[in-house]
Formats: C-alpha cells, structure tokens, sequence
C-alpha cells in the first residue's frame, strides 16, 4: 500500500517535471526561432528578437540602427534604436518614453510614414518586440524612462478657448513652420532638417478629409503631448516651459479648427460663431 | 606594508600645487593652408534680427586672425589632471543675440548650470544634437524667462535652431576645469597645473581634434602650439 502510494508520487513528479521542461523549452526557443536564449537576453527579449527579426529587421536593419535593407527607398528614414531618441513620447523632451509609449507607437503604426499598425501581432508580442528593441541602446540602462507630463482635464470647447489658441499660435510663432492657414508651409519650411540631415515637413493640418490623423495619435490628448514634449528628433520643440497647461488645451482646440476638413467639435463651435477668429495673423 | 599605507596620503598632501608652485601651458593655434571663405548669411527672412547688423554678418566655421591665427579653438587637458570636485556654481551663458549665438562655442563643465537667453524679438527653438548626452529641443519665444539645463557626459554637442537654420553652435562639455578658448589671435593658456605629466588636445568644429603631451615640473609655462591644416570646402 505504502510502496504503490510513493510509486504513483514519483510518477506524478515524473510528469510535473516534463511538462515543466516543455513549457520552458518552447519559452525560450520555438517562438523566437533559436534553440537556447542568447547573451544576456531575457525570455522576452529572446521571444522579441525572433519577433524583430521576422517582422522589423527589413527596415530597421540588423543592428536597429535604421539601415535595414529598405531602409534606402523609405522616407521618412526608418528609426534608429542607437539613439533612443523618439518621436512619439508621454515624457518630456530629451527623455525615454514609457514602455506603453513604444507599444502605442506599435499598436497605431506611424502616419505618413512606412511604419504600418502592427495591431494583428498580439499582445504579449509587442511587449517582446519593446524588450527586444531596448537592448540596442545602453541607455536603457543606465536611465529611466521620463515621467509623463501631466495632462489637466480638458475644458469645454468654446469660441474664447479656440480665439486663445489662435493668438498662442501667433505668439509661440507656430506659423514660422507650419503657416499662418497650418499647411506647412510657412518661411522657415523649406529649410527644415532632422537630426540626421534629412529634409522634413512640418505638419500640413489643412491636409486630408475627415479620416486626417497625426503621427503620434489622434485624440486632442495626443495633439496635447506632441507639443508639450516635443517630437524628439525632428525640428518641432517642446513648449512646456512657455505654454501653461490650460492655455495648451487652447491651442488644441484652435489647432482643430485647421483641419478644415475634419468634423470635430471645434469645427461645430466654429462654424455656429460665424467661422471666423478675430485674431490678425502676424506679419511676415 | 605599514609604510606604503602612511606613504600614499603622504603624497597626495605634499603634491598640491600650493607646495610647489602651479605650472602653466600655454601656446598658440595656427592653421595652415587656405581656410574655406565663411558664407554671407541671409536674415532677410527674419527682419528683426537683420536690422540688428549694419554690414551682414557671416557663418563662423573658421574663424581667423593676424598671422595664421585660428580662433574659437578649445583647448583643454584631457589626461593627466587630476580628478575634480563637482562642477562650479555659477552658470554659464549662451544668449541668443541678432539671430547669432554668443559665444559661438561656450565651453561649461559636466554638470554644471546652462543659461540660455533669448534677447530678441523672435521665437528660437534650441536643438542640441547630443549623441552622447540627450538631445533635446525646446522653444523659447521672446520675452521668455532663460531656460537652465546641464549635460552629464564629455561631448562636444552641435547646437541649432531650425526655424532660423543659418544658427549654428556648439556646446563643449569637458570633466575638467584647465580649458580655454581661444582668441582671434589663437592664444591660450591654462594655468594652475601642478606638476605632472598631461595631454592637451585642442577641438576645432571643421577641423577635428590634435593631441600633445607635455610635462609640467613647477613653475614654468610650458609652451604648446598647435597647427591645423586648413580645408578648402
């Protein structure tokens, strides 16, 4: 009895420890296509290297430098992960994202840009594909990422807040870019290069239909950061040290009103006021 | 074992410069060769900075003076100086002046309190293009109090503006206190240097860094001239 007993438990352990070994085998191999973890990578690093190197490697190249074998036929220039420097942030200017921010970045895909939504992968995936992503620079070592801004409960849209932010735009100098109607085409457009020499545009609002979207997300809290952090690598700075975060609401809402195309409430309140804001452009 | 113990504190207190009196290096920095011709800039499209310059101003990659002189050169010791306590206090300053920046090179310790003024009418938007520190880009619109910033690591960091793309600087962030910048007439001197074996290197933006050890042994000025060749483009 006593025999039968220990010889049902050690089959019992028999099998806890294969399964065990299966489950940490197919961990660490199958789904990233490599028989054991290599270096130092962590199993989700190891599952986001195999993940990279199907799915990202054709552009972002072998060494995340963004020199993939795409990479010559694509504009904008795909990221350099040696850098760490991104676009699309939560956190200020000159700082790391937040692990959501790069999953975000994942989930949308990057507008105007050869950069698709990744949004069929799956979860756990793109998390992998962070971790995997983060081992190319040192950076992510030695540093935290930011503390994302904090962002105030956004006010109603009214014609004085559009009116507000008409006049913010013409104080911060928006229209030096972007223009005095936001097409991108304001004086200093032509000129603009990014961080590595290559010509870039600023946003053109007036562009597209009702579908317009921006690089970094879509909701007016998205619009809130691209400024308030700035778009790290490209021209546009931050303007968190001279906006005050209501009067940042403001100019979202008038930023609005320039995609003319695009229903929104600030058009709606726009468009009941009449459709003109009594704010002179500066002089050019 | 008991004697090399006392020894070791014995000489870190009697090598201080105090004791022997302070070394100087000093030299000057020439180019040879026909230095490119700086380009005029165009600020009409910014009328307010263009107003502040009776005659149009120039680029400032390769300043120059009497006798082959090279100015804006930084010159430091970048071996041999003892370890330094923690950057000074007092920050240093970089205004932005007529759509110029002054000075053109600012030179600041790691650490240490970065002051950037805008004095004119314009909006400025200041990009370092760090690699080894982080880049970083922030807007300052007239009448804005000065932004404070610092950078932790050594880098010579690129500095631009891109709504006014003829602005162009650089930041050089140095561990060390001995540096100098040089004059027009391409002299320097970095005093206070206790005896002991250093290396001097002198950056130029166009035209790279050069290196040379020197030995200080008291109280003399050593000399080191250092001499760049000049590029045509």
């Amino acid at each position: 009895m006593g025999k039968n007993l220990m010889r049902t438990e050690l089959g019992a352990l028999a099998v806890v420890m294969l399964v065990v070994g299966i489950g940490a085998g197919q961990n660490g191999g199958v789904s990233s296509g490599y028989p054991t973890p290599r270096g130092n990578f962590t199993v989700s690093q190891q599952r986001g290297h195999g993940l990279y190197l199907r799915y990202c490697v054709g552009c972002h190249g072998t060494f995340g430098d963004g020199n993939g074998e795409n990479a010559p036929y694509i504009d904008p220039k795909p990221r350099d992960f040696v850098t760490a420097t991104f676009k699309c942030r939560s956190t200020p200017t000159g700082t790391l994202p937040t692990d959501a921010d790069l999953i975000n970045t994942l989930h949308r895909g990057v507008e105007a840009s050869n950069m698709p939504s990744w949004l069929p992968l799956s979860d756990e995936n793109r998390v992998d594909l962070v971790a995997y992503i983060k081992t190319f620079s040192p950076r992510w070592q030695s540093e935290k990422a930011g503390e994302p801004i904090k962002i105030p409960a956004e006010p109603a849209v009214t014609m004085e807040s559009i009116t507000h932010g008409a006049e913010l735009f013409q104080k911060m100098e928006c229209w030096k870019c972007h223009g005095q109607q936001g097409r991108g085409d304001g004086p200093s457009a032509p000129t603009l290069t990014d961080s590595k020499d290559q010509p870039i545009r600023p946003y053109n609002f007036a562009d597209g239909g009702n579908d317009a979207r921006f690089k970094c997300g879509d909701s007016n809290q998205d619009l809130y950061k691209v400024f308030m952090t700035g778009v790290d690598g490209t021209p546009m700075p931050s303007f968190a040290d001279v906006i005050q975060p209501n009067d940042a609401w403001d100019l979202v809402h008038y930023l609005r009103t320039l995609q003319a195309h695009r229903r929104s409430k600030e058009n709606e309140v726009l468009k009941a006021a009449g459709g003109k804001i009594p704010v002179k452009p500066t002089a050019q | 074992m008991r004697r090399s113990v006392l020894a070791v504190p014995l000489a870190v207190m009697v090598s201080p410069a105090w004791l022997f009196g302070a070394g100087t290096v000093s030299g000057k920095v020439t180019y040879t060769g026909t230095p490119a011709k700086q380009k005029t800039i165009d600020m009409s499209k910014e009328p307010s900075c263009a107003k502040q310059h009776a005659t149009p101003i120039t680029t400032e990659t390769v300043v120059t003076g009497a006798n082959n002189a090279l100015g804006n050169v930084v010159v430091y010791v970048s071996a041999g100086a003892p370890d330094e306590s923690s950057a000074p206090a007092q920050a240093v300053t970089f205004t932005q002046k007529g759509c110029q920046y002054i000075p053109h090179v600012l030179a600041m310790r790691t650490g240490q309190e970065l002051k950037v003024v805008n004095d004119d009418q314009t909006s400025h938007n200041i990009h370092p293009l760090a690699k080894v520190n982080h880049e970083w880009n922030k807007s300052q619109p007239p009448g804005t109090p000065p932004l404070s910033e610092k950078f932790d690591k050594e880098e010579f960091v690129p500095v631009k503006c891109n709504v006014h793309p003829w602005m162009r600087g650089y930041f050089a962030v140095l561990k060390t206190s001995h540096y100098a910048i040089t004059a027009d007439n391409g002299s320097f001197s970095l005093p206070n240097l206790p005896p002991g074996k250093y290396t001097i290197t002198a950056w130029q933006e166009d035209y790279g860094t050069q290196t040379q050890d020197v030995t200080v042994s008291g109280s003399e000025t050593e000399t080191v001239d250092f001499s760049f060749k000049a590029k045509l483009y």
